[in-house]
């Protein structure tokens, strides 16, 4: 039963139809924004995969990842390859800015550098390493103060809706994969993760989705 | 009417905000001194200073500058007193073909600024992002080191 309610619950178009009638008829679903986190979390929670799944798979990204590394150099490209040129975080302290060549409202286009305002890498002393890191290592990364910045759940939240670099990433311009998912179900699975109480996996990362839900976009 | 500080003066220029920064320094002000290497930020032959920072002038649209000090070849240190770096790229004869070297001057600058005695590796860091195909990279970094020197009262 339980299961066939997970399956039924991961049209989460007829479910949004679902609460939005019962909202209209009585008041006794959270409406709006939290009605749709409550049935992400609740299709999330019903499902087989785990809650943060598609979390990870947008974070292991190129389009994260490269700025997000393991080592010193940020990374460039779809292939994540370190940065030409030998750039590394030290040129900020060398009197030359990420944004020397990343500068907001530069020209963009193939072989141009991307632009945002206040490009640059995750700091020395809290580098953020995305890179390499197992689904399961990027959530305890997630949730440990020491490791997140003191980020609150909140806070983290709004860095992943309002950062600039974070919205130029999920619409990059021509030449760049684009993150498996859009920015605003990135936010939704995000959302009701945190929703969840921000569990991690345990075991080895599970593989990819290979079918898509329907009523869903092509790039979720 | 774009208005910024060039060199230390007032300067306005009627421009569009999307005009990159080099094209207005050398048809609209005529400071040709800044090259144009790549058009991509790529090659850094194009450098000069923002605020005192090195940046690319080629992709910087010239609306970026508003309100601001831009420095160029031109400006970095008068011509009876050249800076440290001009005086040690003459001292080493630094330049081949000379194309790149007002881009690696304003670079070679600006790390000295922060950096006033900058090691093999903080220079190769530094000047990686300004490109030389007649490869004086070696005198580049030499003269680096001896513009610290100059800029520290060192023996001339």
């Amino acid at each position: 039963m339980a299961r066939a309610m997970g399956l039924a619950l991961m049209n989460e178009n007829a479910w949004r139809r679902s609460v939005n009638h019962t909202c209209r008829r009585r008041v006794t679903l959270p409406c709006g924004r939290y009605g749709t986190m409550l049935a992400s979390a609740l299709a999330l929670l019903l499902s087989q995969a785990h809650p943060f799944d598609d979390v990870a798979r947008v974070l292991l990204h190129p389009r994260c990842v490269n700025c997000h590394p393991a080592g010193e150099a940020p990374l460039q490209t779809d292939a994540s390859r370190p940065h030409h040129q030998n750039v590394t975080r030290r040129i900020e302290a060398l009197g030359t800015r990420c944004t020397a060549c990343h500068l907001p409202n530069a020209p963009q286009g193939p072989g141009l550098p991307p632009s945002a305002a206040e490009w640059k890498m995750p700091r020395a002393d809290l580098p953020l390493v995305f890179q390499g890191r197992t689904p399961a290592q990027l959530c305890h990364q997630l949730k440990d103060p020491a490791q997140n910045g003191n980020l609150t759940p909140e806070a983290m939240l709004e860095h992943l809706t309002h950062d600039p670099r974070v919205v130029w990433s999920f619409a990059p311009g021509p030449g760049r994969a684009l993150p498996p998912l859009t920015h605003a179900r990135f936010l939704e699975v995000f959302s009701a993760w945190l929703q969840l109480g921000q569990p991690c996996p345990t075991e080895a990362p599970q593989a990819p989705q290979t079918k898509r839900p329907p009523n869903t976009p092509r790039q979720r | 009417m774009i208005s910024f500080t060039l060199n230390g003066r007032p300067t306005e220029v009627d421009a569009p905000p999307a005009m990159p920064l080099l094209w207005v320094l050398r048809d609209v002000l005529h400071l040709t001194g800044t090259k144009f290497g790549c058009g991509m930020a790529l090659c850094g032959a194009c450098t000069v200073h923002l605020e005192g920072s090195a940046v690319r002038s080629c992709i910087t649209p010239v609306s970026a500058v508003e309100g601001k000090a831009v420095t160029t070849i031109e400006g970095l240190a008068p011509s009876e007193a050249p800076h440290p770096c001009q005086r040690a790229w003459v001292e080493l004869s630094v330049p081949q073909c000379g194309y790149c070297q007002s881009g690696q001057l304003m670079s070679a600058a600006a790390l000295l600024a922060v950096k006033p005695e900058p090691t093999d590796d903080d220079i190769d860091a530094a000047m990686s992002g300004n490109l030389c195909r007649c490869g004086t990279y070696p005198r580049i970094r030499d003269a680096i080191h001896r513009a610290a020197l100059l800029a520290q009262g060192g023996r001339p």
